[in-house]
């Protein structure tokens, strides 16, 4: 197995979905079974290789970098098919590659309109090798294509298989079909802040050589950052620039707005990627190359990362407490939710960023689960309106169920894998590292505290509204309103069994990132 | 006052206050009883998990599956009780679960006095209240669904009292919250009992942010979640504990004030009764709310010691004092047999607070022991008249003596014991709870504590007054309500016996002077206790008390004796205070009016219209403003996006083609965004 260790299988997990695309483009459209067929092996290959690379991880070792290779690619710039995983990457492409397979099998029979198979599946497909190839990525130039090969299927699954409703964007007055005004708002957010991104990458190049050769390997930019290279304006405007890219993705409020409505235009499928997977791209960014590259700034600014956190929280909750589209709901409470993970990466304690990481796996199975059954709900009742809805547990008592269970994860219920997440960021908030202001990040920790009530406070109200009471005279005879079938059961109830694996015993995720988190915490900041 | 501690892991050392008597008595570890303790917490669980995969199914439909769980913990729970009273148990074993940082975080099991009493409680009284449900909610439209819920709540009331630290403790608590919330809202057709649900839950979720932060002080200064480890450090004088075991100390005991339903997170409780009565008696009256209790007492240690935790206990006597006084008045008004006990059950635990502020440790916890049974007894008692008569309402009541024989004379047992009449249990409980605050009082004359000793002391006489009221009007006079009435079934009223059998005789365990069964059971802790306990029944008191009480009964029963005009009966008004019971001292009213309507209207809509036309403005303005400039330029007069769109929607035209068109079209455009991109920064490089 040498040839796996030595960056082969991580390659296999990161292009075999690429593979499968290019597959899928050569099968004639008519052949539709086939076409699953070879998403659903790729998607399950896939999956198991990644699994045998959590399995062959040697967890003692969680903070060296395993499964690795360091090639040559871009040999004018010295940008290198750097590749490998230490404990922080592995549960975030175990969940990347886990989150893939249940899209393409809850895809099976949920096909969102227009009809085309062979292009969502592509599209799927893609989105899997941008995330893995990102979570895996050592260099900056590699970490940007594959950050930026999301984009594409994403703007595509969103524009061709969003909702059609139209609305008006207020302010402007524009009347717009909302998959339309979504998909290039999601697009051009996401644009606007990876030119920063790159724009921060290529000063580290650039700056890099005053102390050697050129480099965009971040793990040399990080010894470099280390010692100190990187400092005064120059480390503060390569910050900005950086934190801007990924704030972007995140979302951070004020840079959030992309979210709601991306979220609710977008298809089942593509919001559960996207809730599930493509926001931790952003929070990965902070912790992999942010925080080690630039330490010292990391600090300067962590009062204002952690402030922005914890508006996201309150802002957010106080946003989904006024909605009445069960999407939309679910799409600002990730604003919430994020507002925690980056809260715990604000503290830049070895508590705080474990607890963004595993915050970061809850949410992608909880809200990746909420997104699942809302997409569903969506489809049967062709409203997503709470107004209308009601009885939920009568019409369709199953997918009740789920709901209030994947609701309550979402509220941060201990035993549930979200509880961790919160519990600790507010745990490190009253601790943070050594030199960052004490008093406010406590005032941080009340305000995200009293955050989890109100999570608490619309998950319950939507509960009421969706789930409870008589139902309304127009579901009474809808034939429509068949409870869980086997697809979507098949890609549920892994997710169901995760979180509550994860909540009862966190060390899946933290026997990994422990040791990762603080080693990288220890070398940032000292010991 | 407090000796000097000293560290003390396998044995126990009890000290009373007075004269300094003390006795050490080694415990023994518990051997392979206490290593497989983890099976009470496991077995219930497992039966959830059974019922809500199988239960349906089961001949039992459920109900067998969370039976055998609660005798089961009945059974191991009566059996470590023994061998803690013969011997004494102190053990503790943990199950790693991970590493954040330098904490360990484990699921553990302690068995110790505490937690075994409250084993004990749990299966005893789940056990009956299990059976008796069989009866209750025969025909139930959830019937399954009912003890699934209900054994998951079993589950996480012994996640929680079996808890060696602090997170598993959090997590037992928020388990027998979703619980009771599920079980509150049973009927959730209605939207009053989904209302009563949420109520339940939110309340508790605010003061969870005192658990929640008063957790994370106590372990960031202690260095651990663990119980026995807080402790340590507190042996040594640990400095930081000392700094912060103040705010600590405050921020958990708001935690215990939500769910022991203490003043002015009281609201909850009455609301909550919208359940199915067994899960009155058992939840939200026997153990769930008992809790809060339960976490000061873990913490007992610590609370007594002014050095770490401040003044908080005056805080404790306050709150307890407040909750047991005022919130036994509102009982006065109800016309739901429920609500007055629900009162009643909510002033009651503020006796047992109270008694945990002044330091009466094993007073406050007998207390809590014989009003687990006397209280379930009175809830499945009423369970029954409401079984009968189809209403909860006591205007609907009346007479039922005759019909409900079993009922109403294994009610009466209840109410001598809650109005503490001897011999009962709660004689014996309440009078010790009195006394000990008395001591207290003169021992360190604080204002809190003859608040305590004065309002404690009125709060038997309201609790005399109302009980004298309830039953009145339930079980005397005339039957005023619809059909005829008749005794419940054997499988209701054998559990009422059994519970009467306790409430009638449990008060013997712990008689000042005589017995002192239940202190040297609850007194086996890994770390010694430190308390005010009277070494013999304070006569004076019960010669105060007693009368006070009878005098309460009389009145009561003449106020609201049988009359030939029933609706004069039913009410009894106060001039100017009546209003004011009435409406709960506008406490409800003002969370709703105050806090909640404000924070889901002006607050949510006004942040939700601040994202769409303040946040997004900017944008969307520079999106207008680009579209402007492209259409000017005239470079994009027609989106490639609605090409693709138009394309496929159409279904027209082979995948390869659309797909070359449509990824070129952007590819280009977005080719030539990277290129301005690293225009810019060639630009900016050129500058620096």
């Amino acid at each position: 197995m040498e040839w796996f260790d030595s960056g082969w299988g991580l390659s296999l997990v990161v292009f075999l979905p690429l593979v499968g695309a290019l597959v899928l483009a050569a099968i004639p459209r008519a052949n539709e079974t086939v076409m699953k067929w070879v998403a659903l092996i790729t998607a399950i290959v896939t999956f198991v290789l990644s699994i045998v690379v959590a399995l062959r991880f040697d967890y003692g070792a969680a903070a060296d970098i395993q499964f690795g290779t360091n090639l040559p690619w871009i040999e004018t710039i010295n940008a290198n098919y750097h590749i490998g995983i230490d404990g922080i990457s592995l549960p975030l492409v175990v969940l990347s590659t886990f989150i893939t397979l249940l899209v393409v099998i809850y895809s099976w029979e949920h096909w969102p309109e227009p009809h085309n198979p062979k292009l969502l599946l592509a599209l799927i497909m893609i989105l899997a090798t941008g995330m893995t190839g990102t979570f895996v990525a050592l260099d900056l130039i590699l970490f940007f294509v594959f950050f930026e090969i999301v984009l594409l299927p994403m703007y595509f699954m969103i524009g061709i298989w969003g909702d059609t409703s139209t609305r008006i964007v207020p302010v402007v007055n524009w009347e717009i079909e909302l998959r339309l005004y979504a998909s290039i708002k999601f697009f051009l957010f996401t644009l606007f802040g990876s030119a920063f991104m790159l724009l921060g990458f290529l000063a580290l190049y650039f700056k890099s050589g005053d102390v050697g050769a050129n480099t965009f390997d971040i793990l040399q930019l990080s010894d470099m950052g280390r010692a100190g290279v990187f400092t005064g304006a120059f480390a503060f405007w390569v910050f900005a620039a950086l934190f801007l890219g990924f704030a972007v993705k995140v979302p951070m409020w004020p840079l959030h707005t992309w979210l709601p409505d991306a979220h609710t235009a977008a298809p089942t499928v593509g919001s559960v990627i996207l809730a599930a997977i493509l926001l931790k791209l952003g929070t990965y960014g902070f912790i992999r190359i942010l925080i080690p590259i630039l330490p010292q700034e990391a600090q300067r600014w962590a009062w204002f990362i952690g402030v922005l956190s914890v508006i996201g929280i309150i802002y957010g909750s106080l946003a989904c407490l006024a909605q009445n589209d069960v999407k939309r709901l679910i799409a600002y409470s990730s604003v919430g939710h994020m507002g925690f993970v980056m809260l715990g990466v604000a503290t830049l304690t070895d508590i705080g960023i474990n607890a963004a990481i595993i915050g970061m796996v809850a949410h992608g199975l909880i809200t990746g689960l909420l997104f699942f059954i809302a997409g569903s709900m969506a489809h049967r009742y062709h409203t997503r309106d709470m107004n209308r809805l009601g009885g939920q547990m009568l019409l369709m008592p199953k997918m009740g169920v789920l709901l209030g269970f994947a609701a309550m994860a979402s509220l941060g219920l201990p035993s549930l894998a979200g509880f961790w997440g919160e519990f600790m960021s507010l745990l490190a908030s009253f601790n943070p590292l050594d030199g960052l202001s004490v008093g406010l990040f406590r005032t941080l920790m009340i305000f995200a505290a009293v955050g989890t009530v109100m999570t608490a406070g619309y998950m319950l109200w939507m509960l009421r509204s969706v789930n409870f009471g008589e139902p309304a005279a127009e579901w009474i005879d809808d034939h429509n309103l068949h409870d869980v079938d086997k697809f979507e059961w098949m890609a549920w109830a892994p997710l169901v069994i995760m979180t509550i694996a994860v909540g009862v015993y966190p060390r899946i995720v933290l026997g990994a990132t422990n040791d990762a988190v603080v080693n990288l915490v220890t070398k940032a900041f000292g010991g | 006052m407090l000796a000097t501690l000293t560290p003390l892991i396998t044995r126990f050392a009890f000290l009373a206050e007075e004269g300094g008597h003390e006795a050490e008595v080694h415990a023994g570890d518990g051997g392979a009883l206490a290593q497989w303790a983890w099976l009470i917490v496991v077995v219930p669980m497992l039966m959830f998990f059974l019922i809500v995969f199988f239960g349906k199914k089961s001949p039992l439909k459920g109900w067998g599956m969370a039976v055998f769980g609660m005798a089961f913990v009945a059974v191991y729970g009566s059996i470590l009780a023994w061998v803690n009273l013969q011997e004494g148990i102190v053990y503790e074993g943990a199950v790693e679960i991970g590493k954040i940082g330098s904490f360990t975080l484990q699921w553990g099991w302690v068995v110790d006095g505490l937690s075994i009493m409250m084993y004990f409680l749990v299966g005893m009284v789940g056990f009956l209240v299990f059976v008796y449900a069989k009866g209750y909610m025969k025909g139930d439209v959830r019937y399954t669904w009912f003890f699934s819920s209900f054994s998951l709540f079993a589950g996480g009331m012994l996640v929680l009292v079996s808890a060696p630290n602090l997170i598993q403790l959090i997590v037992g608590w928020e388990l027998v919250g979703v619980s009771s919330y599920l079980l509150i809202a049973h009927y959730w057709e209605d939207f009053d009992n989904v209302d009563a649900g949420n109520k339940a839950f939110m309340t508790n979720k605010i003061a969870d942010v005192g658990l929640f932060v008063g957790a994370i002080i106590m372990a960031l200064s202690a260095g651990s979640f663990q119980f026995s480890e807080i402790f340590s450090r507190m042996i040594e004088g640990h400095t930081l504990l000392a700094q912060f075991g103040f705010w600590a100390g405050l921020a958990l005991f708001i935690g215990a004030m939500g769910k022991s339903a203490q003043f002015p997170f009281h609201v909850w409780l009455p609301d909550a009764m919208a359940g199915p009565t067994p899960v009155s008696a058992l939840m939200h009256a026997a153990t769930m709310v008992t809790a809060g209790i339960y976490l000061v007492a873990r913490l007992f240690p610590f609370y007594q010691m002014p050095e770490f935790a401040g003044n908080v206990n005056q805080y404790i006597i306050v709150i307890g004092t407040i909750t047991l006084f005022f919130m036994g008045l509102l009982a006065v008004v109800q016309d739901d047999i429920k609500k007055v006990l629900a009162y009643s059950t909510v002033s009651q635990l503020g006796y047992m607070m109270a008694a945990m502020g002044v330091g009466a440790y094993s007073a406050g916890l007998f207390h809590l022991f014989t009003h687990a049974f006397f209280k379930s007894l009175l809830f499945l008692g009423a369970g029954s008249v409401i079984h009968a008569v189809h209403s909860n309402n006591m205007s609907d009541m009346g007479g039922l003596r005759k019909y409900m024989p079993a009922t109403f004379w294994t009610f009466m047992i209840g109410t001598a014991a809650l109005i503490g009449l001897f011999p009962f249990a709660g004689f014996w409980s309440k009078d010790e709870i009195i006394a000990s605050g008395y001591e207290a009082a003169i021992g360190n004359p604080t204002f809190a504590g003859w608040f305590m000793v004065v309002l404690s002391i009125g709060g038997a006489f309201i609790t005399a007054f109302y009980m004298a009221r309830a039953v009145s009007l339930t079980f005397f006079g005339e039957y005023k309500g619809h059909g005829h009435p008749h005794e419940s079934p054997k499988v209701m009223t054998l559990p009422l016996m059994g519970l009467a059998a306790f409430a009638a005789f449990a008060g013997f365990l712990n008689v000042p002077g005589m017995t002192d069964t239940f202190i040297r059971w609850v007194g086996v802790r890994a770390f010694p206790i430190f308390e005010h306990h009277a070494e013999a029944p304070n006569w004076a008191l019960i010669a105060i008390v007693t009368p006070i009480v009878l005098v309460a009964l009389a009145v009561g029963f003449w106020l609201f004796r049988p009359k030939d005009t029933q609706a004069e009966r039913d009410t009894f008004e106060i001039p100017g205070l009546y209003p004011l019971f009435e409406h709960k001292f506008y406490i409800d009213d003002f969370y709703m009016d105050g806090i909640i309507r404000p924070t889901m209207g002006p607050l949510a809509d006004g942040t939700l219209w601040i994202d769409m036309h303040v946040v997004d403005a900017v944008p969307n303005l520079a999106g207008g403003a680009a579209k402007h400039v492209a259409s000017a330029v005239n470079t994009i007069d027609q989106s490639a996006v609605d090409g693709v769109y138009n394309t496929v929607s159409a279904g027209t035209g082979a995948t390869g083609g659309f797909l070359r068109k449509a990824l070129t079209g952007r590819v280009q455009q977005y080719a030539a965004m990277s290129f301005a991109g690293v225009v810019i920064i060639a630009a900016l490089f050129m500058i620096f």
